[in-house]
């Protein structure tokens, strides 16, 4: 880096520094305010006393939170929906791409089944239809429901089959010439040498399906399958929206602001628990979707 | 090679596909079948199969309606003025971080500000809704400075404001962290011979950095495109309310609640079924714009 010592260079420096640190602190606040309030008694946090800083300190927020029934089975079925939704998710991702990456001497009939997949991405049949397909086959207030619909992500598909292109040729024609099958191929060749990028989706695709909420408040109808997220939002959204501008009824439900703040973080521990390695992954992520010819 | 011979390798291939084949099938296929409940007085009860015609009658319908002109609108509005401002914070705090000298105080808010694209819209918006309420934490600082309590979510003179706002909380970082990776694909040496020629570190932003990132700009703002309809769903559902439904209901959310809340399903799917009609087009001609003008392909 070239330095660049005149007074008006140092300046800049000097408000550049200021500016990035006030922008990141006010992307903070927020959720460091609310941390602060799931930390404090339920007085101080309810009169809006509490900032930034937890006023008489208590895990009373917590405790209670994580006594909830309602709670707990929720967050079980936001984590068997994780684990099961990510496998799924991957496993067609890998079966998927690793064909619609040969060349079409190798794979006859790529383009058509390409197209079938890219389609299928532009063209959406909009909520309502897809509704009752998954009414239709059975699968409300089932895992199905918020598993099976998005079970093949094509767009991640895509940038896995971009990646399975750039694996060297000259490694599978060895392998075919001792007589190995696409299975072996795929399996000791292609998922080992594209570990970097399967990282990268199962880590994308597993916090997809932690955040997901909208699924479960259609195709539960009834609130004991909720998952986490979707619970959440009968405690911090519902609750809250009939009650904007409304002061008596608002202060009515501010008893519980302590508690609200406790599950918003209790449901946001998981992503930053898998953030470091989101970000490890992140660059060579985007770079997966910088792609070529 | 015979079709027997190559058949004897490659069908492995055909099978991999099944699955896949199968779920986009059932999934994305079938639902495209289920549009025709637009052209239908729908009835869950009788199916797409047996429910009785009408023809173009929901659409009809659908266009003497004063809030479909409302919601389009909305809809515009909002996702346009996300995208402007997306767009141009994220090329601004690239370049402020870029000329940050210090590694580690970049990758510290780097880290920082892209946290929030990872969070969802029920615990953003839950945040949200909190230090927004009339006495919430924002509104508690305004009192204090004499200043008088807004409903940031509750009143249309504020509400796409804090959607626009809070998008731009979510997404920045994200966009910020693409331009970044195109700026440290420009060579250094070009700085350095720009500097021996005299060149000021103002001027080289402006003739090295700038011009760099321009086929990233160029990318992205095609790829824009595509999104032009997309005023963000989840976020509005989450922050809206009836108060704000003039100035904040969009297509999506109108779609959600005409169709699944007030069971109008074909009303409902005759307002989808032209937001797919017409993002099916934008999206294909975002792609193509993409690689006419950027030289990026999806394939």
């Amino acid at each position: 880096m070239i330095r660049d010592s005149s007074w008006y260079s140092r300046l800049f420096d000097g408000f550049n520094y200021v500016f990035l640190i006030i922008f990141a602190l006010l992307c903070l606040a927020p959720m460091v305010h609310i941390f602060a309030v799931s930390l404090s008694g339920r007085a101080p946090a309810t009169a809006g006393f509490v900032s930034f800083w937890p006023i008489d300190f208590t895990l009373e927020n917590y405790e209670e939170v994580m006594g909830s029934r309602t709670f707990s089975r929720s967050f079980i079925i936001s984590v068997l929906r994780v684990l099961s939704g990510t496998s799924l998710n991957m496993v067609l991702v890998i079966l998927t791409a690793y064909p619609l990456s040969k060349t079409p001497r190798a794979f006859k009939g790529r383009v058509f089944f390409i197209w079938f997949f890219v389609f299928a991405m532009l063209f959406n049949g909009g909520l309502i239809p897809t509704f009752f397909v998954v009414r239709n086959l059975g699968l409300l207030n089932t895992l199905g429901s918020l598993i099976l619909p998005g079970a093949l992500p094509i767009f991640s598909m895509i940038l896995m089959m971009n990646f399975f292109r750039d694996v060297p040729k000259e490694l599978e024609e060895s392998a075919f010439i001792d007589g190995a099958s696409h299975w072996r191929v795929l399996w000791h060749i292609y998922i080992p040498l594209s570990l970097p990028a399967i990282a990268t989706l199962t880590l994308l695709s597993a916090v997809n399906h932690w955040n997901a909420w909208f699924d479960g408040l259609i195709y539960m109808t009834d609130t004991a399958n909720y998952p986490m997220q979707t619970y959440l939002r009968t405690i911090v959204v519902e609750l809250d929206l009939t009650n904007v501008g409304i002061d008596p009824r608002d202060l009515q439900r501010l008893s519980d602001r302590a508690i609200r703040g406790a599950q918003i973080i209790v449901a946001t521990v998981p992503i930053l628990v898998v953030y470091p390695f989101l970000q490890r992954y992140f660059i060579s992520g985007i770079k997966l979707g910088a792609v070529k010819e | 090679m015979t079709l027997r011979q190559y058949m004897r390798r490659a069908w492995p291939l055909y099978v991999m596909l099944v699955p896949g084949i199968v779920f986009v099938l059932l999934f994305r296929y079938y639902p495209m079948y289920g549009v025709v409940i637009a052209f239908q007085d729908f009835s869950p009860a009788k199916g797409f199969a047996g429910s009785p015609w009408v023809g173009w009658d929901n659409f009809e319908f659908l266009f003497t309606l004063p809030e479909f002109g409302r919601v389009f609108r909305n809809t515009l509005i909002i996702a346009v003025a996300k995208i402007v401002a997306d767009q141009v914070g994220a090329v601004i705090l690239a370049l402020l971080l870029n000329e940050a000298r210090l590694l580690l105080f970049r990758r510290t808010i780097q880290t920082l500000i892209y946290l929030p694209y990872f969070l969802s819209w029920i615990v953003l918006g839950g945040i949200l809704l909190d230090i927004l309420a009339p006495h919430g934490i924002l509104n508690q600082a305004i009192a204090n400075l004499g200043g008088e309590r807004q409903l940031f979510l509750g009143s249309n003179s504020w509400f796409r404001g804090t959607v626009i706002i809070s998008g731009f909380w979510k997404n920045v970082g994200f966009s910020t962290i693409i331009y970044l990776a195109a700026l440290t694909a420009i060579n250094p040496v070009l700085h350095e011979a720009a500097a021996i020629d005299g060149a000021g570190r103002f001027r080289r932003v402006w003739h090295i950095t700038l011009p760099g990132i321009r086929p990233t700009m160029v990318l992205l703002a095609a790829l824009s495109l595509g999104d032009v309809l997309e005023a963000g769903f989840e976020q509005i559902l989450t922050l809206y309310s009836p108060a704000v439904y003039r100035t904040g209901d969009i297509i999506d959310t109108n779609v959600y609640r005409v169709g699944l809340v007030s069971a109008q399903h074909s009303l409902a799917g005759a307002v989808g079924l032209f937001k797919s009609f017409i993002s099916f087009f934008l999206i294909a001609l975002s792609y193509y714009l993409a690689d006419r003008f950027a030289g990026y392909r999806i394939l």
